[in-house]
């Protein structure tokens, strides 16, 4: 690029129909803003990017983190809607961006903003304290039939994917169980721990530690297959061990929430495919399938028209449980 | 291995050349982030966590840590010098800190408020040590009920000693809960009280509703008072130092009393700025004869002091033992160890004892640092006063507006220190007392949410706050706070009247 006037440059971010340069590459500090607090899931994901397009010299400007959570991560949807067009954002979120906008008033919509890519998958279990009675989900199931409306399931936030997950087991099986937000994995995988609650559907990494300490016990994963291989965690027992839902009988092939990167809307093809480019060699990079395997994700790289795919058929049977459940905004 | 022993290997760690500088570079840029009202601890140590990738997981949290313990120390500075208080913990030192350095005895007031600031962070460390088995599983204990019940004893505890008229006190509770129950509810997911305002969608920023109220409320105060900056300008000398530090063995009681409230609310959630609200107003119940706190008291600097620090450094035992951060900053530290490829949790002390005792045995030596690298800057601090209004005063604009920026980089914020600066006039003028609406500021939300959540458990029914004799206590305890001082005084009245009847 010629042009190296700050105002110039300014002028240009906004022109979106300039005559299609073959390279696009920033021209400004990148700013990664994520839908979530500091130290949630959104944030290591944004922040082991950051690291890698930092160390591997694959984005060679500065990248500041910045985190938008508020409003279950509204708040970063709305500021890239604030700033449409503008190249230089880069906003990091799960499946919220398209979910969010069906279960509350919010002044932005999914199509503010334009899919980049879909870098990984983070499974959900179901776990127990670990010395609870029960020893495949159909146990827990049968518990909740035999006490509808008692027994207490742990989540992080409302109407979120936790509860969601919780509301279609609901839907499938006709159990009923009594469902408790609290405000993130780490503090419900506690809470179950303590026994404060009776099950809860953390994410792997939510539940890690407790895992490894004997206190929780995991039941079943939502994936269509099992879990990569992996070291043993407790017991003797690795990922690879836990059993799909559908082998135990309960009859949900899979419940994934993937990890996303997007831009503002009207923001130049050839940056989309800059960005694109730019991840496809962070998840080629070791540090990247470090992260996978210390969170216990399994590595997925979506974009263009298979992102667009997933993303409308997540979309469309998650709204179906939001209008069985009455939680859809029209 | 015993904990003496694991801690004994966790010097061999921390005692490195490289380890020592790292704690220097952490405290100093603690303090600078500290002095700095708005850019608090959890910004600061977020903006150095990618800075930290290239270093080994020990050195990281040696780091970050230390920069913890200085933006602490920091925070401390401006609330005593300026009313401004750097770090949500230390508002409460405000109060006291404030008067005593206007009265000439800045020095006096600094050297408190470090030393204090030290030795809770050795008895919280020394808990740590003793207890880092113990405690994660005294943690599990707690479920929504018990952390209601702990956000009720803080609110009891500071309502109980209500100085000001309790309508006005209510009034000011209430405008705090009312602030902050803006944004979205996390148990029902209802978005409330933004009037369409998309920048309320996050809530109203706890530090940017202090900078205003204190930091501008305090300035306009000052214009109206006639141009001249309130404090007033000390002699600095080392004399004055060494004396204070020798008087501190005087208020050994507050300083135990205010180490174990700390100590309380760092391994139960319940967080330093609650923990110094607390102990202060414990601090003032307890107090019988002298004169009145909110003058210049310097038990109103150790008790807040004391626990803010010693509950910061308890808040590290939850977040490893359990990956339950109970302050904003270990929440960001958290977030750094899992980049780091460490997962909190019961099994973190015993897969990685290099780690955890490395970093414990490098809060013993890098609270030792901070104490003395903050005495060494106290004249330069202090010097702070000396400088006339005319010039302080923009900068301390500047410093605001800055400041509340810098929370979350939205210049609605700009806004919101400015109304709030007005309120925090109006109340000041009008002897509303503002602790009461930045306390229920603070915990207001985290009640809120453990008290639906407690509800939704017991469907609907009170008595789950009674239903365990922990949660009980607690509660009773809680009760006992907020009645007992108010029935005291009536019982007082009453029979002073009898003789007249």
């Amino acid at each position: 690029m010629t042009l190296r006037n700050i105002g110039t440059v300014a002028a240009l971010a906004l022109l979106t129909a300039l005559p299609a340069a073959a390279e696009w590459a920033p021209e400004r500090p990148l700013e990664f803003v994520v839908a979530s607090g500091a130290g949630g899931g959104t944030d290591n994901f944004a922040r082991t990017i950051q690291s890698i397009l930092t160390k591997d010299k694959i984005i060679d400007r500065p990248m500041v983190v910045l985190n938008k959570g508020g409003g279950s991560g509204a708040e970063a949807f709305l500021y890239a809607k604030q700033n449409a067009g503008d190249p230089h954002k880069v906003i990091f979120g799960t499946n919220n961006v398209y979910l969010l906008p069906h279960i509350a008033k919010l002044a932005y919509k999914a199509e503010d903003l334009q899919p980049v890519a879909a870098l990984a998958m983070d499974e959900f279990l179901i776990w127990v304290k670990a010395d609870a009675p029960y020893q495949t989900a159909g146990d827990l199931i049968e518990a909740a039939k035999a006490e509808p409306g008692k027994l207490p399931f742990g989540g992080s936030q409302s109407k979120d994917t936790d509860e969601t997950l919780v509301a279609l087991i609901e839907q499938t099986t006709g159990a009923d169980f009594k469902y408790v937000p609290f405000n993130g994995g780490g503090e419900v995988g506690v809470q179950l721990a303590g026994g404060h609650v009776v099950a809860n559907v953390n994410n792997p990494n939510e539940n890690l530690g407790q895992w490894q300490a004997g206190a929780v016990r995991p039941l079943c994963v939502f994936a269509p297959q099992r879990m990569a291989e992996s070291e043993p965690i407790h017991d003797g027992k690795g990922w690879h061990d836990i059993p799909t839902c559908k082998e135990q009988g309960l009859e949900i092939e899979s419940y994934q929430m993937p990890r996303t990167v997007w831009v503002p809307a009207g923001v130049p093809e050839e940056a989309v495919a800059f960005y694109r480019d730019a991840l496809k060699q962070v998840t080629d990079s070791q540090e990247w399938k470090d992260y996978l395997g210390k969170t216990s994700q399994t590595g997925a790289f979506l974009t263009g028209e298979e992102l667009q795919t997933f993303i409308a058929n997540s979309e469309a049977k998650t709204v179906e449980v939001f209008k069985a459940e009455g939680w859809s905004g029209e | 291995m015993g904990n003496f022993d694991l801690l004994i290997h966790g010097f061999g760690i921390a005692i490195t050349p490289m380890h020592l500088m790292l704690m220097v570079v952490g405290v100093l840029l603690g303090l600078v982030v500290g002095v700095l009202p708005g850019l608090g601890a959890p910004n600061g140590v977020s903006l150095l966590i990618p800075l930290t990738f290239t270093l080994d997981p020990t050195s990281a949290i040696i780091l970050l840590s230390s920069m913890y313990w200085g933006a602490l120390f920091g925070g401390s500075t401006t609330s005593i010098l300026f009313n401004i208080p750097g770090e949500p913990s230390s508002v409460a030192t405000t109060f006291d800190g404030y008067p005593m350095a206007r009265a000439g005895q800045s020095t006096r007031a600094l050297t408190l408020a470090f030393m204090s600031a030290g030795i809770g962070a050795l008895l919280g460390v020394i808990v740590i040590t003793l207890l880092a088995g113990w405690a994660s599983n005294f943690a599990l204990r707690f479920g929504a009920p018990e952390y209601f019940a702990v956000y009720f004893l803080a609110f009891a505890a500071f309502i109980g000693m209500g100085s000001a008229a309790p309508v006005k006190t209510v009034v000011s509770l209430a405008t705090g809960l009312l602030l902050a129950s803006v944004g979205m509810d996390n148990v029902t997911g209802e978005v409330r009280l933004t009037f369409g305002f998309s920048d309320l969608l996050g809530g109203i920023s706890f530090l940017v509703v202090v900078i205003g109220l204190f930091g501008i409320g305090e300035l306009l105060a000052t214009v109206q008072e006639g141009l001249s900056f309130r404090g007033v300008s000390s002699r600095i000398d080392l004399r004055d130092v060494l004396r204070t530090i020798a008087e501190l063995p005087r208020y050994w009681a507050t300083s135990v009393r205010s180490g174990l409230v700390g100590i309380w609310m760092g391994i139960t959630p319940g967080g330093p700025t609650a923990a110094s609200f607390m102990s202060y107003g414990i601090a003032r119940q307890s107090s019988r004869k002298g004169k009145p706190f909110g003058t210049g008291r310097p038990e109103g600097i150790i008790a807040p002091e004391t626990a803010d620090h010693s509950a910061g450094t308890c808040a590290m035992l939850p977040m490893l033992a359990l990956g339950v951060p109970s302050s904003a900053t270990a929440a960001v530290m958290m977030g750094g160890l899992m980049i780091w490829g460490l997962t909190p949790g019961p099994m973190l002390f015993a897969t990685k004892p290099d780690f955890v005792w490395g970093l414990i045995a490098s809060m013993y030596i890098s609270n030792v640092v901070g104490v003395i690298l903050v005495l060494l800057t106290v004249p330069m601090f202090a010097a702070l006063l000396r400088i006339p209004f005319a010039i302080i005063g923009p900068m301390i604009v500047a410093i605001c507006f800055v400041g509340g920026y810098t929370v979350s980089s939205a210049s609605f914020d700009l806004w919101l220190v400015l109304v709030f600066g007005l309120v925090g006039y109006l109340f000041t003028r009008l002897d509303y007392p503002l602790a009461p609406l930045v306390l229920s500021m603070v915990l207001g939300h985290k009640a809120e949410n453990a008290f639906h959540q407690s509800m939704i458990l017991s469907d609907g029914s009170l008595s789950v706050f009674f239903s365990n004799p922990l949660v009980g206590s607690i509660m009773t305890l809680a009760l006992a706070l907020l009645i007992l001082p108010k029935l005291l005084h009536l019982g007082g009245r009453l029979r002073r009247r009898q003789p007249v009847e």
